[in-house]
């Protein structure tokens, strides 16, 4: 095996493992961009991989099989959504401490999808899933073609989100007022901006991107469901938000960085190279850390009022 | 009743009524009535807590008052919100400026100019030409497409003015819009709210009295949330406004003491220091204070005046040069040494730095001494002696609370500089370094603070003052220092000096530099 394919094979396991973490955080950036960091991203994508995979798998072999994976899809985006709403009455009308109600949301959705799991399917079933789609031409282009262009529709639309993501923050007049009522909600209620609203939608497209994360888990990567199938990408998205800046790009970025050094540390045991797993395991973990540690911070670009309720009669 | 329409009506008379607002443990308007009329600039004049700014936040439908009404040309309006406010025509500046300060100044425009969030995509071309309309209009240069962070204060203040009259204000609330701007900025204020005010009603909210008499048609004089008088300010002196603003006459006390001739207590020798971006902040900074002497350091705010301060007091690294106190090495020693040897610090920023908001007025006055014999047994707080200690010292220094357990944080700037000094006055310092100790305070909490000050001064203190206001510098100092870019520039008997000596110092001119070989432009 040459070096080349050893890269080749590492990246083209590695770039589809960064969809879900792309998915969630993005998703999570937007939430942090109005100022409400949503710690329950683990809970909403265990949902989002439940509901997927049993959409699919209960739609097999029935008229509806040929949308089986498009419900699946759409029902684990719709709950994931109602669940960012839930997060919003929880931490937006009644200003529930941010971290606290993450946990809970968290423990929620991880705790229901595996009792829900038990209860209506038990053991370990495997689906047919997301199909991967090469696009024509550009997947036959050597060495990277296979790598960048055969890769299921979750997963181009996950890249596309980036730029689109990139345009709705900062051309939109959405996107301006989510980063204005996370930065300074005050200044923005001044201006007739309801920032309650404004968090609201923010939540529940937060909760859109992870519940489709989760999906993207059990539908397109695992092609099955397990209790620990999300495996603390939550938590990890979470982080990858800070990591990026609250930019779509550099969280892109990010979402490649530690999933290419999971494959990599796959790939390290894999090939039998004399190297302890425990600390293969711990790499991409360890390097985001270290990434982190040596990211100077966005202070100025950030949203300052990240986990602040905002309470307008309070006096300031 | 639903949003008000938005119309273009000319406001030709704004009244409000009986208006009372309540908040946990104080009444902070209690049956407010005012009327303005067309073209009228009222100045509505207040000691801090006296109930301005809940008043104008009412107006602008950010509160809703528990009892009265407003009234817009005779008929009652209610705003539910900012939009209700903005579409009845009326504009408020805040004190805080509602500035995002991530975005640039357009985007911060657009935000509320909601024409501008057409279809899928932010108009902010259309935004920037109305900008720029409104900045010729009213001459107010501004670049649309700096980020607000930016931005010096008095730069902010103009994106403010123009954001507001971008949404079409007629009616304009300013808050205590000098506060933060320095003198030549004040001044150009005045002559463009002079201006405005042929095309618009203004509500000018002060407390220096010296603006209110050179600007302002009316005056309404608010005291603990009542409306104490109110009358045309042709006749009124500043004098005579100060009695009434604060129930009693106030004569800021002068220095009229000999010059202090003790031992150097504070000395400071060739000092540099680095700012938070890594460059040097102070390049060679020398002085001393003598025992029973106030020393000024004047300066545009910005040239290292809070690098010295935080350096003074153990808070930040000295790269090179030595501080001692009585004598004793205090260069580079945690802030518990430098606490310890008698260094007193009043920190610029009261809320943040001088006090911990949450905890209770009792704590924060023992909050450098609670490990001390004095107050703990070794592992508990000996509660009875915090509280005698803080019961005496409220009655020493007239902290005004509604309980001494309340968090120190809901006090009002004035009182929790008054805690403050308390905490440092009590500890009897050696030295004493006070940094920007009136900034924002009425009048009542000047007088209170300066005579605080010349007290310590006679019990033989020394006393590193400073400031940005010339005026307090000249009453209080023995001698006055002036800071440009980092740098001690001369230092002046307090006698001798003058506005214009001083302002040309901190402009960064020497008179005779060319004498003294100085290095131009060395450093930015």
């Amino acid at each position: 095996m040459t070096a080349l394919t050893i890269v080749l094979n590492i990246l083209s396991i590695g770039i589809p493992f960064s969809v879900s973490l792309l998915l969630a955080s993005l998703g999570e950036m937007f939430n942090q961009r109005a100022g409400i960091f949503n710690l329950g991203c683990e809970g909403i994508m265990s949902m989002g991989a439940f509901l997927g995979f049993m959409c699919a798998y209960s739609l097999q072999n029935t008229a509806m099989t040929p949308y089986a994976n498009l419900m699946g899809v759409l029902v684990a985006g719709v709950a994931g959504t109602l669940l960012g709403l839930l997060f919003a009455l929880v931490t937006v009308t009644f200003h529930a401490p941010q971290g606290i109600a993450g946990i809970g949301l968290q423990m929620l959705g991880t705790g229901a999808a595996g009792t829900l799991f038990r209860h209506f399917v038990g053991g370990v079933t495997g689906i047919p899933g997301l199909p991967n789609c090469p696009i024509p031409l550009l997947s036959k282009v050597p060495f990277i073609g296979p790598v960048l262009f055969n890769m299921n529709i979750l997963a181009y639309l996950a890249f596309l989100f980036v730029p689109l993501s990139s345009y709705i923050l900062f051309k939109t007049p959405w996107g301006l007022k989510v980063r204005a009522v996370g930065t300074s909600p005050r200044s923005a209620d001044t201006m007739a901006i309801s920032v309650q609203r404004t968090r609201y939608q923010a939540l529940a497209v937060g909760g859109l991107f992870a519940g489709i994360a989760g999906a993207y888990l059990s539908l397109g990567q695992a092609k099955m469901f397990a209790d620990d199938i999300v495996a603390g990408r939550g938590f990890i998205a979470v982080a990858l938000v800070y990591f990026g800046g609250w930019d779509p790009y550099r969280i892109l970025g990010g979402s490649l960085l530690f999933s290419i050094a999971q494959s990599l540390q796959l790939s390290i045991q894999v090939l039998g190279i004399k190297f302890p797993y425990e600390f293969a395991v711990m790499l991409p973990y360890v390097l985001v850390i270290v990434v982190l540690a040596f990211t100077r911070s966005a202070v100025v670009k950030g949203p300052a009022e990240l986990g602040i309720p905002y309470d307008r009669e309070k006096r300031i | 009743m639903g949003p008000t329409r938005p119309t273009r009506e000319k406001i030709k008379e704004l009244r409000v009524e009986g208006i009372t607002k309540r908040f946990p443990g104080i009444v902070a308007c209690d049956s407010v009535d005012l009327t303005i009329g067309e073209n009228e600039i009222l100045a509505l004049v207040g000691e801090n807590g006296a109930g301005k700014t809940t008043l104008m936040n009412i107006l602008m439908g950010l509160y809703q008052p528990d009892v009265g009404k407003i009234f817009i040309n005779g008929r009652p309006v209610q705003f539910k919100g900012p939009a209700d406010a903005f579409a009845a025509g009326i504009g408020m500046v805040h004190q805080h400026f509602m500035l995002v300060p991530n975005m640039t100044v357009a985007e911060n425009v657009a935000l509320g100019l909601k024409e501008s969030h057409t279809h899928l995509r932010l108009d902010l071309s259309g935004v920037k030409k109305r900008i720029a309309e409104i900045s010729e209009r009213y001459k107010l240069p501004v670049q649309p497409d700096a980020y607000v962070w930016q931005l010096s204060v008095g730069e902010q203040q103009r994106v403010e003015l123009i954001k507001t009259l971008c949404f079409g204000a007629r009616f304009l609330i300013l808050d205590e819009p000098t506060s933060a701007l320095t003198p030549q900025e004040t001044d150009d204020l005045i002559v463009l709210l002079r201006r405005m005010a042929s095309d618009m009603s203004i509500i000018f909210i002060s407390h220096k009295l010296a603006e209110v008499t050179a600007l302002s048609d009316k005056v309404a004089i608010l005291r603990r949330g009542r409306v104490v008088f109110k009358g045309t300010t042709a006749g009124q002196t500043a004098a005579g406004l100060a009695t009434l603003m604060t129930g009693h006459e106030v004569v800021l006390p002068r220095n009229e003491g000999v010059d202090g001739c003790g031992e150097e207590r504070l000395v400071v020798q060739d000092l540099c220091v680095k700012s938070d971006r890594g460059f040097l902040a102070l390049d060679g900074v020398g002085f001393s204070v003598r025992s029973g002497e106030i020393l000024g350091l004047a300066g545009v705010s910005g040239n290292g005046q809070k690098e010295l301060a935080e350096a003074l007091a153990g808070l930040r690294r000295v790269e090179k040069g030595r501080v001692s106190l009585m004598g004793r090495d205090l260069t580079n020693r945690s802030p518990r040494e430098i606490i310890d040897a008698g260094l007193g610090y009043i920190p610029e920023d009261r809320t943040n730095e001088g006090i911990v908001s949450s905890f209770s007025i009792k704590e924060n006055l023992i909050l450098k001494d609670f490990a001390s014999p004095k107050f703990s047994h070794g592992i508990f707080i000996k509660s009875q002696e915090e509280a005698r200690n803080a019961a005496s010292l409220q009655e020493r220094f007239d902290i005004r609370c509604s309980s001494l357990n309340s968090a120190a944080g809901s006090l009002s700037g004035g009182n929790i500089q008054k805690v403050i000094l308390a905490r440092e006055l009590a500890r009897e310092p050696k030295a004493l370094i006070a940094v920007y100790p009136t900034r924002g305070l009425d009048m009542g909490a000047e007088e209170f603070i300066h005579t605080r000050l010349l007290e310590l001064r006679a019990k033989g203190v020394a006393i590193f003052l400073i400031s940005e206001e010339l005026d307090e510098l000249m009453n209080l100092c023995d001698r006055i220092a002036v800071i440009f870019k980092g740098k001690i520039l001369d230092i002046l008997a307090g006698r001798e000096a003058t506005r214009p000596a001083l302002g040309l110092l901190m402009a960064g001119i020497r008179p005779e530099a060319a004498d003294r070989a100085a290095e131009p432009g060395e450093k930015a």
